[in-house]
């Protein structure tokens, strides 16, 4: 018998109090029942002797207080999985959005999840090949592995996500690895960017692989919190339940960041950086963290976040607290994008922490991490030396630092301009590192072994 | 007689007549004994921090209190051991709970079923006093844990055994007071305070950790404090993950506070296969892991380093060098901001609580170079290394000034630095040791009387490269003299073939004392001589010079093995040689002849 109380109190933005409570629970799942009879759900965000602080997952308007009522479920909120979630589209509440029958559950996870047993991981080293050459040979991406994008309002990052989500592919003993699905949480985008990732998992046939959660710019700000909560349980249960190797893709957590602050600002919370909530960091790292290999499962959860960094500042509290939670980042910059560069990876910027567990020999090949690293220090050399050249003029230069800064337009030109349908292999993509480094005066490449030169350079 | 929970947000929760609540004190909160602590008492409400996750408890369930303060388990067991915060064994977990940490589970953090082989060193009769020995435990090929007279008691020992026990059988009985006190091989201490010891002494020796810009330029002692900030990306786990590798401290205590999963696991799978450079064995017998990741319960993230850093007291009293790594205490400072802020005390700076100052320079000063209490005469030391992260790379938040305000060593980590790959990403002009001095004195004596002059030497010319750079960027590069470029060239060679250390090769990953010196005098001879020569002659081609064979060999220095060591030793000597093509043709009186032409003549003898 479920127990109805009329006594909401107040309602503000989200929240919702009510007052009377017997024993209420934390993080407990509410209805409330408007006037007129509809259902809307939330969650207990706090609960204090008698009254429970209610955070509503729909939107608030609408709701007379005086003649709505709410009942607690005694439940946190879980959510039902199953295989056969394959292929279909959700929304930020777990529901049913494209028209199909309800799924069947093969059990219920609460969408928290529990926080991985460190001694329980594997530590994540198998290459993923993205087909990038930036990349696979400068960033490596490793199954199990959290990689956002940082990005800016208005760069291309949901053609490189797609590009990244359509050419990944993980060779095991000469075989291409068939068992991956994809789960995708769209947080807060528009329904034309949504749209083009549906249709880009379309033309790959990878969409009876997909699942998808949407949250569109004008569905519940709300719902946006517990979004990505559903797509990482999801992707928990296909990973490690059933053996999958899952690429999740989150686009854009600055709106799920945003949603905190709304809420946050609610509960009338002592604000931290540009008034986003201190626990910041926790949260995300709850979402983050939910990304690995275990011990006992073939599976893995590699995460491509992807956020979009207000005015392009690096330090704000987004980027800043997601770069020091995931390992490592790729950077999309503007000024290559104006350059016509594609994708515009800032290749200095961006790093990948699991990199040199994931590459050499019997993973990539034995030159990589040399290629990798000479490419870096002749790119930072080069840029420096190509802004030299801009202030004191070309001629300031000598002979050997020409040879960098042409290395540097070459390397923009052919290693990072590879478009979004070019899909290169890894030999293919240090082969082009060799061809550039060619380039350099041969006494200035002391990051890459000499045989390595012999055998691969002008080859 | 048990309390009621009037309150739950997030991970406090507030209950009401717990019977004899004491601040500090563990309750176990709810249906599914949650473990918490006490940190407030208001009249006859108590707030409670609970170290596990509260989604689901509710208002009206009972809580306990377990009459203790949070303490650790001190004893035969620890090394090799993952725990979480609050000291539960990671391994035990997994076989309750499998790959996630789910709640309410509760493991002894020491292994009561494992056997010790316990073999006494004191007799029946013998009269002890706390912190003295009374047996030894062979725990790892490595460690002899000493097992110790539990704090606070002291007198005649009336029986002692002798034989395989587990932690939890008496060993041995004391007559304290007409009282007769048995004790087991474990202690309990509570984890807020520290440890008793009798003098505190200031650190001379330095903690040798084999990575070349630590050691030459920035050396840590046993028994100091360093902090390492840096933004993210700039290397700072790598950095603490070598030291804690390869320094020369007995024991290493690794806190990995709301860091990454991955990070933890690296560290989990990787030691075992390390192996310590003086014995051979893997280095895991030496660590203790303390991981609390971030996405682990905050307020156990808070109560991590205490439990690290009594850990680490605990074998400092065994008269052992323990190293300490925090990483990073920037998460642990949130922690105590976020349940401050649920606490809703009055905000300080960025939100962190008033006290937060305070609190770092508390845990700091846990650290030291220590007489401990009992018969040993050796000297303990805990070292501490905190980690921090400033959000966005900005040193002048709070918990960076509160960090740097009391520590001594500071080991500036630079994204641009690590933009450019170099790594260790420590930058040379903003880093400082405040132990230099006695560090200096040191390796004059142990390493070579000159040390610490190469030393002095190097630091001074990266900084005059510093300089050389900014009139370089305003007239470009014709209006230097031909010593400026041999400046440039020199601290060229310190940076890329002496600071830039690969932590991921083999033999580049540690470089003895010995090896570091050959190296600096290597770089610093080629540079001393060919300025020699620019004083005596100006009509040598310098490019020439800059491209001499030789320099390769100043290149390679880094990736020669240590059993090798003697072919860097004699590479100044070829320097030298290699140099004197480029002797001015005329003829020198004996009076201003330099210096040079003594090493050659020195060098012809000898051949």
């Amino acid at each position: 018998m479920k127990k109805w109380y009329k006594t909401i109190k107040e309602l503000y933005g989200p929240l919702l109090i009510v007052e009377g409570v017997e024993n209420a629970k934390f993080e407990d799942l509410v209805e409330v029942e408007t006037q007129d009879g509809e259902i809307r759900k939330g969650r207990v965000l706090e609960a204090r002797d008698d009254r429970a602080v209610v955070q509503m997952f729909d939107t608030t308007s609408g709701i007379d207080i005086k003649n709505s009522k709410a009942s607690f479920l005694g439940k946190t909120l879980k959510l039902g999985v199953s295989e056969l979630m394959l292929g279909r589209v959700f929304n930020g509440f777990g529901d049913v959005m494209d028209g199909g029958e309800e799924i069947i559950p093969e059990k219920e996870l609460d969408i928290n999840g529990f926080p991985l047993n460190p001694y329980m991981r594997e530590f994540p080293e198998d290459f993923i090949q993205t087909g990038v050459s930036t990349i696979d040979v400068m960033n490596t991406l490793v199954q199990g592995q959290k990689l956002p994008i940082f990005s800016v309002a208005g760069l291309p990052h949901s053609k490189l996500a797609a590009q990244i989500v359509r050419q990944s592919k993980v060779i095991k003993e000469g075989k291409v690895d068939s068992n991956f699905a994809i789960v995708f949480g769209a947080i807060g985008i528009t329904f034309e960017e949504s749209q083009f990732f549906i249709n880009e998992f379309k033309k790959t046939g990878a969409l009876f692989k997909t699942v998808m959660f949407i949250n569109l710019a004008n569905d519940p700000v709300i719902e946006r919190i517990t979004l990505p909560r559903l797509a990482l349980t999801t992707a928990e249960y296909l990973a490690y339940e059933k053996n999958m190797n899952v690429l999740v893709v989150l686009t854009d957590i600055t709106n799920y960041c945003n949603s905190l602050r709304e809420v946050s600002a609610a509960r009338k919370e002592v604000p931290g950086r540009r008034s986003y909530p201190g626990y910041m960091y926790t949260d995300l790292a709850s979402l983050y963290e939910r990304a690995g290999k275990v011990d006992g499962s073939t599976g893995s959860i590699t995460q491509l976040p992807i956020l979009t960094m207000p005015e392009g500042d690096k330090t704000h509290p987004i980027p800043d607290l997601t770069g020091y939670i995931t390992e490592g980042q790729i950077v999309l910059a503007p000024e290559l994008e104006k350059k016509g560069i594609n994708p515009p990876v800032a290749v200095l910027a961006s790093l990948s922490r699991l990199m040199n567990k994931g590459i050499g020999e019997g993973k990539t090949r034995e030159d990589h991490s040399g290629v990798a690293n000479q490419l870096f220090a002749g790119y930072a050399k080069g840029r420096e030396l190509r802004e030299l050249a801009q202030i004191l003029g070309e001629s300031s230069l000598s002979e050997d630092d020409r040879k960098f800064v042409q290395f540097v337009d070459a390397f923009e030109k052919e290693f990072v301009n590879q478009g979004y349908e070019n899909d290169r292999s890894i030999e293919e993509s240090l082969n082009l590192g060799w061809k550039l480094l060619a380039m350099l005066p041969e006494k200035e490449l002391k990051r890459v072994k000499k045989e390595h030169i012999e055998k691969y350079m002008n080859k | 007689m048990t309390g009621k929970i009037v309150k739950i947000s997030g991970p406090l929760v507030v209950a009401e007549n717990i019977p004899s609540a004491r601040l500090y004190d563990v309750v176990k909160v709810g249906n599914e004994k949650l473990t918490g602590e006490i940190i407030e008492i208001r009249d006859n409400r108590a707030w409670i921090q609970v170290y596990e996750e509260t989604s689901g408890v509710s208002v009206g369930e009972e809580v306990e209190t377990t009459g203790e303060p949070l303490s650790v388990e001190l004893g035969p067991g620890l090394l090799k051991s993952i725990y979480d915060g609050i000291q539960r064994p990671l391994e035990e977990i997994s076989k309750k709970g499998g790959i996630f940490i789910t709640r309410g589970i509760n493991v002894p953090a020491l292994n009561r079923d494992k056997k010790w082989d316990f073999v006494p060193t004191v007799k029946k009769g013998d009269k002890v006093q706390q912190g003295d020995i009374l047996g030894e435990v062979q725990e790892t090929n490595l460690i002899s844990h000493k097992i110790m007279v539990p704090p606070n008691v002291s007198g005649e020992i009336l029986e002692v055994k002798s034989g395989k026990y587990t932690v939890d059988e008496i060993v041995a009985i004391i007559d304290y007071d007409g009282k007769k006190i048995e004790v087991k091989m474990y202690q309990k201490w509570p984890i807020r305070k520290p440890r008793a010891y009798k003098q505190k002494f200031v650190p001379t020796k330095p903690l040798i950790t084999g990575q070349r810009v630590f050691d030459t330029f920035f050396p840590l002692t046993k028994g100091g404090v360093a902090a390492i900030p840096g933004p993210f990306g700039s290397g700072k786990s790598v950095s603490q993950q070598q030291i804690a590798k390869w320094c020369d401290a007995q024991i290493i205590v690794y806190i990995g506070c709301g860091e990454r999963g991955n990070e933890m696991t690296d560290v989990l799978k990787e030691f075992p296969e390390l192996k310590d450079p003086n014995s051979g064995d893997p280095l895991m017998e030496r660590t203790i892991l303390i991981a609390n990741t971030s996405n682990m319960p905050i307020a156990a993230r808070e109560a991590s380093i205490y439990t690290g850093i009594t850990i680490a007291e605990y074998f400092r009293d065994m008269g052992l060098d323990v190293a300490l790594m925090a990483d990073s205490t920037s998460r642990w400072a949130e922690a105590l901001r976020e349940i401050s802020g649920r606490l809703e005390e009055m905000p300080g700076e960025e939100g962190y609580p008033a006290y937060l100052t305070s609190r770092i320079a508390e845990f700091y000063e846990r650290a030291g170079r220590v007489s401990p209490l009992g018969n040993k005469s050796n000297e303990g030391s805990v070292t501490v290394i905190g980690a921090v992260s400033p959000p966005g790379g900005d040193l002048s938040e709070p918990v960076s000034q509160g960090t740097l305000q009391v520590t001594k060593v500071f080991w500036a980590l630079d994204s641009s630095l690590a933009y450019a790959r170099h790594y260790p990403a420590i930058n040379w002009l903003n880093s400082y040791s405040r132990y230099d001095d006695v560090v200096e004195k040191f390796y004059d004596l142990e390493v070579n009387p000159e040390f610490s002059q190469l030393r002095r030497q190097s630091l001074e010319l990266l900084q005059k490269e510093a300089e050389l750079l900014e009139i370089i960027r305003i007239v470009g590069m014709d209006s230097l003299s031909v010593k400026d470029r041999l400046i440039l060239d020199v601290a060229k060679s310190l940076r890329e073939d002496y600071l830039q250390q690969f932590a991921f090769d083999p033999i580049d990953t540690y470089t003895s004392l010995n090896k570091q010196y050959y190296m600096l005098k290597a770089i610093i001879t080629f540079y001393e001589i060919a300025v020699q020569i620019a004083e005596t002659s100006d009509e040598f081609d310098i490019e020439e010079l800059l491209d001499l064979p030789v320099k390769e060999e100043i290149v390679g220095m880094k990736l020669v093995p240590e059993s090798e060591i003697s072919k860097i030793e004699s590479l100044s000597k070829k320097i030298t040689k290699e140099l004197m093509k480029f002797k001015p043709e005329k003829d020198v009186t004996e009076a201003d002849q330099p210096d040079y032409y003594r090493v050659i003549r020195d060098l012809d003898d000898e051949i």
